[in-house]
């Protein structure tokens, strides 16, 4: 790989890891179900970003964009799904604890 | 870009954090306009920072918001826990630059002109086309299933 | 003639959505058992004819390339036969017929995406068939909203989704790497390559994997989902889903793109010993029968990844036979929880006893799961396992099939605790007045169990017909 793409890579890929590093501990540490599945969210960006990345570098823009327009739309439907399930536990609890599911043990 | 993350991870209430997020969308789509992705980059704008943002505006607002004893003794536990990461990140960044990959990996060129997009998308990946249309129908089979009313049991 | 496999189900469920009339709603249950039954016969009968018919306009029009091999043989037969007893079991536990409707749309979804998981070969294709499989898991999990299941379903729905992400960077890594999506690239540039990052992608795939399949120490999702799921999912999940999902797709990956390296063996072997005691260990002391049965699964699925990891002919098709043997005696199983559930109402072990006096049927099938499961011969556990043992034996690793033969005899002990809980022993007051299981769910456990007598009995003609031909996919 010639220099300056892998100064590109370098810089970027640093941003990345950031960013997963920051959604991945926003995922584990919040208390909030939502703030849990927004954690989730910014981990999608991340990947999203590292696969345009790979795109740019190695020459082959137009499949990971079509790579990543597919991700996309999995990730609304997931975010969706989880959504709903995180309502219907605000039903039954009450509130949105995450500490609170801890009914089933062993 | 760091500043729009981690407003959204350390936002106070949700709907702050969900306005970090769809700010993070915006920082991202120019990123990929520089990358020279410009298809993806207006698709990520248009889903993510409108339709996602709209899914959790929308969940925010089925739920209860919590009282105010619960939001004092919340938000000083949240400091507490939150307060760790700009710490985290520094020491990540710290042991990142120690880190030394050789530069040899091989790319390999790009013997077929490139093509555009959209006819990627339509000639060479049909089968992910087809996933995808699977995907939305699950999703609107999710939505039916998960958010429909009970009508006199729960209460 | 491949890609009607997908295609079929797909226009199927869109024209049986487009009128939400009753009639639509019963004619969905028998379009669904018209499926599997036709993915049955298709996948045990493999005459070269039928499956190299050209379906020339069909390939015109949508250009899928789809490819079939021997382990794929088996695995379409593992689905259909799943999901057939998953549609009996749902025929009788689900009694709402919209959300009997409703059950059968995912469950077909369900086959379309693990139909699309072993006939692809492309690694993008497949994350796409695998995030279909998962999405609608978390749906019929969820499906009747009841309070436990909503919350098994989310914790499978957050460690599926980091899985999805690891997996995720790892095709981007993957892709810079090697140009191209499909198989044979990434073969042929990791053939070329050496780097700390390749080495970086391929542990993160594995890791993704093994989250998606249940092995410890990625395991914590399974028994909550497993257990409060409703009875028909519980029976789709346990027998197949996560089989497919997690174990298929890392053997096809490791055969046919990363090749065995013997750290990677080394690695695959420890996670499987840890996963076989772990989930023998804690299935001894539980009170509920499907969490049992949740850490069962996670002891044999350390089984098959204890074969695999040998790396032998004989270790991969011990293996891949175990996949197959387990989806039929784990779905037996679950499929007489859930008879036993609808009888009793209740899923708790110290409730129940004695109930062979009064459930003939289900009490025998399951002594038939049960021995299967425990590697009695001349069922076919114990086929499989003893090829696993040999395999281990023949490598090298002897410590590694002495805990194998050790969890053996802990398998038998804890299903033996099992069935002297819930079928024999005395029958409680309460219990008196049960009678045996509805006509469809006893159809399904009797069809479950002339399965599992018949290919322990008739193995060499099994093994000659299904399992001697993947020699040739590991000869590389």
């Amino acid at each position: 790989m010639s220099g300056d793409y892998w100064q590109i890579f370098l810089t970027f890929g640093f941003f990345i890891i950031l960013t997963f590093v920051c959604g991945l501990y926003c995922m584990l540490v919040s208390r909030n179900i939502i703030r849990a599945i927004i954690g989730l969210e910014l981990l999608i960006k991340a990947v999203t970003l590292l696969m345009i990345l790979v795109g740019y570098v190695s020459g082959r823009t137009s499949v990971t964009q079509a790579m990543v327009i597919t991700i996309i739309v999995i990730e609304v439907v997931v975010a969706v799904v989880a959504g709903g399930i995180a309502l219907r536990s605000f039903r039954y609890n009450d509130n949105l604890d995450i500490r609170g599911l801890k009914r089933l043990k062993g | 870009m760091l500043i729009a993350v981690l407003w959204t991870v350390m936002g106070r209430s949700l709907l702050k954090a969900t306005i970090g997020l769809a700010l993070t969308s915006a920082v991202v789509t120019i990123l990929m306009f520089r990358l020279n992705s410009p298809l993806a980059a207006v698709f990520e704008l248009s889903v993510c920072t409108g339709l996602i943002t709209v899914v959790f505006v929308s969940t925010i607002s089925l739920t209860k918001p919590l009282t105010n004893k619960e939001i004092v003794e919340l938000s000083k536990e949240r400091n507490k826990r939150f307060g760790y990461l700009p710490i985290l990140l520094i020491v990540i960044s710290i042991a990142l630059t120690f880190i030394r990959i050789r530069n040899n990996i091989i790319i390999p060129p790009v013997t077929t002109p490139e093509l555009d997009v959209r006819r990627v998308m339509w000639d060479m990946r049909q089968l992910d086309m087809l996933g995808q249309i699977i995907v939305v129908i699950i999703g609107a089979l999710g939505v039916v299933i998960l958010f429909e009313e009970r009508r006199r049991d729960e209460w | 003639m491949l890609s009607l496999l997908i295609l079929v189900p797909l226009i199927g469920i869109v024209i049986l959505n487009l009128s939400a009339r009753a009639p639509a709603r019963r004619l969905a249950f028998w379009f669904a058992l018209l499926i599997f039954i036709s993915q049955i016969l298709l996948a045990a009968c493999r005459h070269p004819v039928l499956w190299n018919v050209e379906m020339k306009q069909i390939d015109t029009f949508f250009k899928v390339s789809l490819s079939m091999d021997q382990i794929s043989f088996i695995m379409l037969l593992c689905i259909g036969i799943v999901s057939i007893a998953s549609l009996l079991v749902a025929r009788h536990t689900i009694y709402d017929e919209k959300e009997l409707f409703k059950f059968v749309n995912l469950l077909i979804i369900t086959s379309i995406g693990m139909n699309g998981i072993v006939l692809v070969k492309d690694i993008f294709t497949l994350y796409i068939f695998l995030e279909i499989t998962a999405l609608a898991s978390f749906v019929l999990i969820a499906l009747e909203k009841d309070r436990n299941a909503i919350e098994g379903s989310f914790k499978y729905l957050i460690l599926s989704a980091i899985a999805t992400i690891m997996l995720l960077t790892s095709i981007a890594l993957l892709f810079m790497v090697s140009g191209s999506t499909s198989f044979e690239a990434i073969r042929q540039a990791l053939n070329l390559a050496n780097n700390n990052i390749i080495l970086f992608a391929i542990g993160l795939f594995v890791c993704g994997l093994a989250i998606k399949g249940g092995l410890v120490p990625f395991h914590a999702w399974v028994p909550d989902a497993y257990s409060s799921a409703p009875a028909a999912v519980s029976v789709l999940l346990g027998g197949i889903v996560t089989k497919t999902v997690g174990i298929y797709t890392l053997i096809r990956l490791l055969i046919a793109v990363f090749g065995f390296d013997p750290s990677l063996k080394t690695i695959l072997l420890a996670l499987g010993a840890l996963s076989i005691v772990f989930g023998a260990l804690a299935a001894i002391g539980q009170n509920d029968m499907k969490r049992m049965l949740a850490y069962s699964s996670i002891s044999q699925v350390g089984y098959i990844i204890l074969g695999f990891g040998c790396g032998t002919f004989l270790g991969i098709a011990g293996a891949i036979f175990h996949i197959f043997n387990h989806s039929i005696f784990k779905s037996l199983l679950f499929v007489n929880s859930a008879a036993v559930e609808t009888r009793l109402g209740t899923t708790d072990m110290n409730k129940m006893g004695g109930l062979s006096s009064k459930m003939p049927i289900t009490g025998t099938t399951s002594v038939i799961g049960m021995l299967s499961a425990a590697g009695v011969p001349p069922l076919a556990g114990f086929w499989s396992k003893l090829m696993i043992i040999v395999a281990l034996w023949q490598s090298g690793s002897k410590t590694y099939s002495f805990i194998a033969i050790m969890a053996s005899v802990i398998t038998l002990a804890y299903l033996l605790i099992m069935q002297r809980k819930v079928f024999f022993g005395k029958l409680s007051i309460e219990n008196e007045n049960i009678d045996e299981a509805r006509i469809g769910i006893s159809t399904a456990s009797i069809m479950l169990a002339v399965i599992i007598i018949g290919s322990g009995v008739f193995f060499p003609l099994v093994f000659n017909k299904f399992i001697a031909p993947i020699q040739e996919l590991i000869i590389r």
